[in-house]
């Protein structure tokens, strides 16, 4: 009997060799080896991660690179034996035992666009139980598990399928947003690359739960694999009858499609992203109305993260008491934190609410990959505010961190070494704005050049105080005239790296690196 | 007979807004298929597109010009992305887009006949960057000599 091995078909992966190592392992062992393509495991520094499965269970090799290939055949790693790669059992590692992965469970796991194996490791259960409830019921349940929007905001799920569900009107939508921009993020991609039905799932239960129809997955250009996995993954529900008329021989009807941005940061707001769902230009709209009122062709509409909706399958089948149990105060349940920057062990961290921020960078990420000491991290992607380590001890939940000036945003962590310039990304900051700012509202469009104009003049040294004095009050009213977070937020990065390392605005860049 | 349009078909783009139902909201889907085939989006095509899908062709050219993917000229035979986004900052992107601009002779975002060289905002590789986007294919992990050799890669499979 051939042995089954595990390889991810994830894009990190196979952009550091997954593929030629699948073919070399392929090649050799011929009839021996049944190769698996999953997703990842999340162990990023780690890929391309080879799992063989063993009578004790998969037994991990890693970082393999196409010229290991003999050398494992060699070390006989098909009854997983000893070589410098192995690195045990995989979810014996401890940075993969210790994660609690509810969203990620099948991510790495099982071969992503198998449906038979989704099914064999929980998948379409939460759907079937959906079936049999009633569109309040299923509300109901997501609003007590506690479920708030991971794409950043944090807003409660359930509110804002109660608020659709209300809604009477013939047609409705139901969007997920997969326009994950953020730097320091990639979780979104994981899980479509990974465990794409587990979106679908939720994509479905979504539509029973507030009367839609018809679903859509925004995902951005940038991800061309993704794209095509979940392409493959619609079509392959489809075919077994859980997407289309009378869903699981039911009566309900569900068609999704999928949509591909073309690289624009800001259609990851959700009123830009229904813009540029319609063909249009991804301008922001001016709210109220809210979109589950008036949304996508003016229907109501809910828009959600990857990550919300691909967590509603379990909500509905392990219940929502279970999810509830995790996590901190208002923060309820797990989140997929993506670490990454300059660290050794950079991946994806499922998580309850309450981890701190030094757990996750000092424990998990075995500090930075270059060595060098620690300066800063961005938690929650462009728009997040910069922490240092002694502020590493905050717990990483929606309020803890708000009160620590920061954001969670989606969930992404990057670390910076000591030799960042802080100034530097002050003014990325501001120069990222400007370039991906959709130009509808004045304090995001001219703020973010004027704020560029103004670190430049603080940098050259020029009339310095008059000029901090400028951008704090630029910053002011971009946090308070902008339409929405783009130039709302832009000055979180730029306020909180001066208020952490004020020396180094202070004058020509030279003398502050003295 | 006074023709206010220019009422020569561009065929191709014709066939694509068929495929899509002429649906104006598909737009997008549109446009990137268009360029997907021909590298960029020529002036015959956008007047098609308009046509086709009943709307103007002010309305497309604020949605060509809005969004970064679309080109309206011909480019470099492929174009590296290099992510320069913050999580590729701390790992040296900056320093990487210097040694390509180097190597290939271009600026970033400045063009090129070869090879051309773009910044990208985050291509989802962030705990192995520096990360780089050819061809819809990703890399990780990318220095000077790996950059070199994926060009080398990608421009033997273009000859």
């Amino acid at each position: 009997m051939s042995v089954k091995i595990y390889i991810p078909r994830d894009s990190a992966a196979l952009s550091v060799g997954a593929f030629e190592v699948a073919e070399g392992i392929k090649a050799k062992g011929g009839d021996d080896v049944q190769i698996i393509a999953t997703g990842s495991r999340g162990m990023l520094w780690l890929e391309p991660l080879v799992e063989v499965e063993t009578p004790e269970g998969r037994v991990a090799y890693g970082p393999v690179q196409p010229e290991d290939v003999k050398s494992l055949f060699d070390a006989d790693f098909l009854k997983g034996g000893d070589h410098k790669l192995r690195q045990g059992l995989t979810e014996e590692i401890p940075y993969f035992a210790k994660q609690d992965r509810l969203t990620f469970a099948r991510v790495g796991v099982i071969d992503r666009l198998s449906l038979e194996d989704y099914e064999a490791h929980g998948g379409l259960k939460g759907l079937k139980a959906a079936l049999s409830m009633t569109p309040e019921k299923i509300v109901e349940e997501v609003l007590e598990s506690g479920l708030r929007g991971r794409g950043g905001a944090g807003f409660p799920t359930g509110i804002k399928w109660k608020t659709a569900l209300a809604q009477t009107s013939e047609q409705k939508y139901i969007c997920a947003n997969a326009d994950e921009g953020d730097s320091g993020t990639f979780a979104d991609r994981m899980l479509m690359e990974g465990d794409p039905f587990s979106l679908i799932e939720g994509m479905i239960i979504g539509g029973r739960a507030i009367g839609a129809q018809t679903g859509y997955v925004y995902i951005r250009s940038e991800y061309p694999h993704a794209i095509r996995v979940m392409r493959r993954a619609v079509k392959a529900m489809e075919d077994a009858g859980w997407l289309g008329q009378n869903i699981g021989g039911s009566d309900a009807h569900f068609d999704l499609h999928i949509r591909v941005g073309a690289g624009a940061y800001i259609c990851g707001e959700e009123s830009s992203m229904l813009e540029s769902l319609e063909g249009k230009r991804g301008q922001v709209k001016v709210k109220p109305p809210i979109p589950a009122i008036s949304g996508l062709f003016n229907k109501p509409t809910i828009v959600n993260n990857v990550l919300t909706l691909a967590t509603v399958p379990f909500i509905l089948s392990e219940g929502a008491k279970t999810y509830a149990d995790y996590g901190q105060g208002r923060s309820r349940g797990t989140q997929p934190f993506q670490l990454a920057g300059d660290v050794a062990q950079g991946g994806l961290i499922e998580m309850a609410f309450g981890v701190t921020i030094e757990e996750i960078v000092n424990e998990f990420g075995g500090g930075t990959r270059s060595g060098r000491p620690v300066k800063a991290v961005q938690i929650g992607g462009p728009l997040g505010g910069y922490l240092t380590p002694e502020q590493f001890s905050t717990s990483l939940g929606y309020e803890s961190l708000s009160e620590a000036g920061g954001m969670i945003g989606h969930g992404g962590i990057v670390v910076y070494n000591d030799t960042t310039s802080m100034m530097k990304m002050a003014r990325y900051a501001m120069e990222f704005c400007e370039l991906e700012s959709c130009g509808k509202c004045t304090p995001c469009r001219i703020g973010s050049v004027r704020g560029k104009e103004t670190l430049d003049k603080i940098a050259a040294g020029d009339d310095v105080a008059a000029n901090l004095d400028v951008l704090d009050d630029l910053c002011d009213l971009m946090e308070e005239a902008s339409l929405c977070a783009m130039g709302g937020l832009t000055p979180m990065p730029v306020r909180t790296a001066m208020k952490a390392f004020p020396e180094e605005f202070t004058g020509p860049l030279e003398k502050a690196a003295e | 007979m006074v023709t206010l349009l220019n009422t020569v078909e561009d065929k191709f783009a014709r066939e694509i807004c068929r495929d899509h139902g002429d649906k104006s909201d598909e737009l997008l889907e549109i446009l990137h298929a268009v360029q997907h085939e021909k590298g960029h989006l020529s002036d015959g095509a956008l007047r098609t597109i308009a046509q086709a899908l009943n709307i103007s062709r002010a309305e497309i050219h604020g949605v060509v010009s809005f969004y970064h993917d679309y080109k309206r000229e011909a480019g470099a035979q492929f174009t590296l992305h290099i992510c320069r986004a913050e999580a590729c900052q701390a790992v040296g992107a900056d320093e990487l887009i210097t040694e390509a601009e180097t190597l290939f002779d271009v600026k970033l975002d400045g063009g090129g006949e070869d090879v051309a060289l773009a910044a990208a905002y985050c291509l989802g590789n962030c705990a192995l960057g520096p990360a780089v986007l050819v061809n819809e294919k990703l890399y990780g992990r990318v220095d000077k000599a790996k950059i070199k050799a994926i060009a080398a890669q990608h421009m033997a499979q273009n000859s």
